[in-house]
Parts: C-alpha cells; structure tokens; sequence
C-alpha cells in the first residue's frame, strides 16, 4: 500500500529520485571532519529560531508602553515562555558562534575559492541578513540596551552624505526611536528569516552542483566519495547532540550570560546607561567603527569590514589547494587573524580610552591589512613553495587524484 | 567501502531501534514546552474565579456578570416563577428545575446560546436568542428552535447567603 502510493506520487513528483540524488547517495568526501559540520547546526538553529519566535510573537507585544511589560509577560505567566524566550535568546547568540566557526573554517580550507564563490557570497548575504534580523529583534525587549543600541545603530545611517538626516527619520518613523520603530522592526524581525530561509535554499543548491569541499582541497575521485547517508547524517547528529549539551547548558544553568543586565531595565530615552555596548557578536566591527574619529570615516570602515569577505576569491592569488593546511604563510596569516578578531571584540567590550583606542587603531589596520596584503604574498608563497618543493603530503594527494580530474588543483 | 563481513546485522538494528526511539522520544518532549505555551497563561487562569454580591439584585430582575470572559446571567426568581418552573419539565431537553439551581429564587446560567454562541435576550418568560430563535424559560431550559441543550448552569457555591463564588 505505501510503495503503491509511493509509485503515484514518483509518477508526478521525482520524490524517490530526490531524495536518493540529494540526500542518501548524495556524493560526500569520506575525509570530511567535524569542521564541516557547522553548516548542518546552522540550519538546525535556523528552524530553532524560526519555530521559538513564532510562538514568542504569539504572546508579544510591539508596543512601546505594552513591549517591556510584555516580555516580563512570556517570562512569568506563559506556560514555558521562559523557556522559549531563552532558548530564542540563546539561540541568537549559538547562532553567531555557529556561523563565525563555519566562516573560519571556509577560510582555513580555501573553500571559498572556485568553483565555490557563489556558495562564499551567498553565505555572505546570509551573514547580513542574519545580522539585521539579529539587530532588529535586539530592540524587541525595549530595554535600555534595546534602545540605546537601535538609537546607536540608525544613527549611523546618518552619516549618508547629503540626506543622511532624512534617512534616519526615514528608519525610525520619529524624531527618536519610538512606537514606529518598535513596530517595523517587529515586522522586518518576522519578515527577514523568510530571506533567509530562501537564501539558504541556493546557498544549498549551489552546494549540491559544486559538492562540499573537503580538507585535501583538492576534487576526489569517485572512490573517495562517500554516501550522506548513514555516514554524514550519524556524524551531523552526534555533532548536533554535542552542541546540544552546550547549549542547554547555557539555556538551563547561564541562561542570563549573553544578556546585558542593564536590559532589564526599561527602555529611557531621556538616559544613556553610563557603559553601552553591543551584543558579543558585534564588537569587533563595534570597535572598528570607534577605531576611526569621523563618523562616515567609520561607518565606511565598519561596512567595508564585513563586505571585505565577499573579496576573498580575488584577493587570494594562490593555486595551491587545501586552503591554510598547505600553505604555511596563510596559514599564520589566519591565525593572525583570528587573534586580532579576537582582540577587536575585547576592545569593542571596553569603555573607550587612550590605550584602548591605540590596541583598536592597531588591530583595526593589522584587521585589513591581511585582506589587502593577501594578492601579494599569496602569488609569492605559490612561487615560494614550487620552489622548494611541494610538501610530501601534497605530492602524494595531487598525485592519487584519478588522471581525468579536469581541475587538480583549485585555483 | 564497508565489508559487509562481521558485521552483527541483529546488534545494528537494536542500535538502530534504540536510538530512533530516543530520538522520537526526545523530539516528542521537547514539542511539550511549546504546545504548552498555547494554552491559558497564569494570568489567564487566575481569572478563573468570580465573586458576586447578589444582595442588589430585586426580585425579578437579573444581572449579567463576567465569568472567564463569558456573560453568566444571574436571575433572582420571584414566588409565581418558581412555581411554575417547579411544574415544568422542559422541553427539547428535560431537567427538573431543582437539579439546574441550589437556591430556587436563584438561577445562575452560562450566558451563551447552546445553538451557535450568541448571547440570548432576556425576556418575560425566559431568554430570546436573538440569532436563530431559540427560547429559554426562566430555568434556561430550551423549549423551542435549534438549540440543542439547556442553557449551562456553570460551578458555583455560596460562601453567603448573598455571595456567591463562580468557577
């Protein structure tokens, strides 16, 4: 009876076919590791936030004089809407950490390199919607951090020339952050994860014509192609049940880590809390934007510092494949970099001053000189290693590439 | 890539089983918190009770009060009605009055039409539902129209001989 109704809907719908092409046998490198699993916890925190949000918005109220009242509401008269609300809060927060060790790890492994730029730049979009629907449901609480970083925030679009007022009254609907703010960011918060869900689905697509890299950086032969299924659907979830432990762990023991205390504390817009700052996963570009003493001098800086990953495929000259674990030049570079994210986020967190503002000046330019240096030593760490000989490991792996690989090395 | 040689098929289908079951189990569990979170909240529920004062209500006349958002009429009955829903039995759905009050000059009955969900209008002789026509004595018994049942008499109990408590 289940093949018969099966065999209709095969008939008038490739369901069997999909599902074997796109899930079961899809193609996977054996040699995958566990870094590569944090696309698979990105789309498991994406349902988590979908699903958690809309039952918060059932009991929410986008309301300047209801919105403060509202969550305190979901806090202590909603069956488990303390629950809802921090695993969505959390949520967020899992979110960056989950999506910041899938970028890092595209970086390390030169996965952004052809024939993936598409799969690089849509991830790119992705990070942007991601951080507009994170900024937009920051404000929802309408506690003085709500307020004061959404004032923060729009405020910088001030800094457009020529209409730079006009386009913050635009965004605001008011002379300040108020009741109209309130409201559309509510409506965008709900609408962008339909965005994101979409972009999701070609940033899939694209991954399924071009298949996962892998750590050898180099295109397998059949033979070393795994199907997802049993091997990567069991390692994704036991991935998933690890990172489920640290998450209910914050969720059940530190659920108020990742919340700034002076939130709890309703939105004043007459009051600046003495010590502003913004959620974790902003600091850095936080602090880039403070790095720089001019207003549209750092607004620039701070977009530039986000869209300056979309470059990555132009920027790195090298044909060397395998990303960082072949090449001993970028691979310090990263690890530069990392440090220096690092540090930016630790300045971003600090009140402004003059020690801090020179370690955020610093760090600022080592932050774009790795990007804008990396044409240069790039072509000569290729020249460089052909000319001391490739690496044994890499010899071997270029040369048990079966012959007809149209592409051995990724350019 | 994997021999199928030493492999324990009936340990593999009990690791299988087990850890489908768990899975299950566990997505269940953690569907509860969210199912849970639709139904009445605290502040909801602590609506749930409602005090009347029916010293102010004369004899004949009746008040409606607001019981868990629903109307609930509450009727103080004089002499002549209370005989005569002592003689009835009803109509579409028979009741003795004495098992649809605890007090005979008191009818408490849930405001809302047993057809669709109207609010009946009172009447000489009982309640009118404006909507379908459907009539009530004054025990909120139907007697005739689509209604299929008497008007619900909701728990209540009296903490005075003129206090009553609803819910």
């Amino acid at each position: 009876m289940a093949q018969r109704l099966i065999d209709w809907i095969d008939q008038r719908f490739p369901l069997t076919s999909f599902i074997k092409r796109e899930l079961t046998d899809y193609p996977t490198p054996r040699n995958l590791s566990y870094w590569w699993n944090f696309g698979f916890l990105a789309g498991f925190l994406l349902m988590l936030q979908i699903v958690s949000g809309v039952f918060l918005a059932m009991h929410y109220k986008p309301d300047v004089t209801l919105a403060f009242d509202s969550v305190q509401h979901i806090m202590r008269d909603v069956n488990y809407g303390w629950l809802i609300r921090y695993l969505h809060s959390t949520g967020a927060s899992a979110f960056f950490a989950v999506i910041f060790i899938h970028m890092a790890r595209t970086l390390y492994y030169g996965s952004y390199r052809a024939p993936r730029e598409l799969m690089w730049w849509s991830g790119q979009v992705l990070l942007i919607l991601l951080m507009a629907s994170a900024f937009m449901g920051y404000l929802l609480p309408w506690g003085q951090m709500s307020f004061w970083g959404a004032q923060v925030i729009t405020s910088l679009f001030g800094a457009t020339p020529l209409i730079g007022d006009e386009i913050v009254l635009w965004l605001r609907g008011d002379f300040v952050v108020g009741d109209a703010t309130l409201n559309r960011f509510f409506a965008l918060h709900y609408l962008v994860p339909f965005f994101i869900v979409a972009m999701v689905l070609i940033h899939l697509v694209a991954l399924h014509h071009v298949k996962s890299s892998n750590p050898s950086g180099i295109d397998l032969a059949d033979k070393d192609n795994i199907p997802f299924h049993p091997y990567f659907t069991a390692k994704d979830f036991f991935g998933l049940g690890v990172f489920l432990i640290i998450f209910c762990g914050f969720v059940f023991f530190a659920p108020e880590f990742f919340i700034e205390p002076a939130n709890n504390e309703p939105a004043n817009p007459l009051l600046t809390p003495p010590h502003i700052v913004p959620e974790w996963y902003f600091l850095p570009f936080y602090a880039i934007l403070r790095a720089i003493p001019d207003t549209l001098g750092g607004v620039a800086a701070m977009s530039l510092s986000i869209l300056i990953f979309a470059a990555m495929p132009f920027l790195d000259r090298s044909r060397i494949p395998g990303g960082a674990r072949f090449r001993p030049f970028y691979r310090a570079m990263f690890y530069i970099f990392v440090v220096d994210v690092l540090v930016l986020a630790y300045i971003g967190s600090q009140p402004p001053g003059g020690l801090i503002f020179k370690i955020d000046v610093a760090a600022t330019v080592i932050y774009f000189a790795v990007f804008l240096t990396l044409p240069f030593h790039s072509r000569w760490e290729e020249r460089w290693l052909h000319a001391r000989g490739l690496p044994p490991a890499l010899r071997n792996l270029l040369d048990s590439a079966s012959e007809p690989q149209p592409r051995r090395e990724a350019r | 890539m994997v021999g199928k040689e030493g492999v324990d098929e009936e340990r593999r289908d009990f690791l299988l089983t087990a850890t489908g079951t768990v899975g299950a189990v566990g997505i269940a569990a953690a569907c509860w918190p969210f199912i849970s979170s639709m139904n009445p909240t605290l502040d909801v529920q602590a609506q749930a009770n409602t005090e009347v004062d029916l010293s102010g209500v004369a004899a004949g006349a009746m008040r409606t009060v607001a019981w868990r958002g629903k109307p609930v009429f509450i009727v103080h009955r004089n002499p002549e009605q209370i005989a005569a829903m002592a003689q009835s039995e009803g109509g579409k759905d028979p009741a003795p009055d004495r098992t649809r009050v605890q007090e005979p000059q008191w009818l408490v009955v849930v405001g809302i039409c047993t057809h669709l969900g109207c609010v009946p209008n009172k009447t000489e002789d009982g309640w009118l539902c404006p909507c379908h026509g459907s009539v009530y004595d004054n025990s909120g018994r139907v007697l005739q129209g689509p209604a299929p049942r008497n008007l619900e008499v909701p728990p209540y109990h009296f903490v005075e001989p003129t206090k009553i408590v609803i819910g």
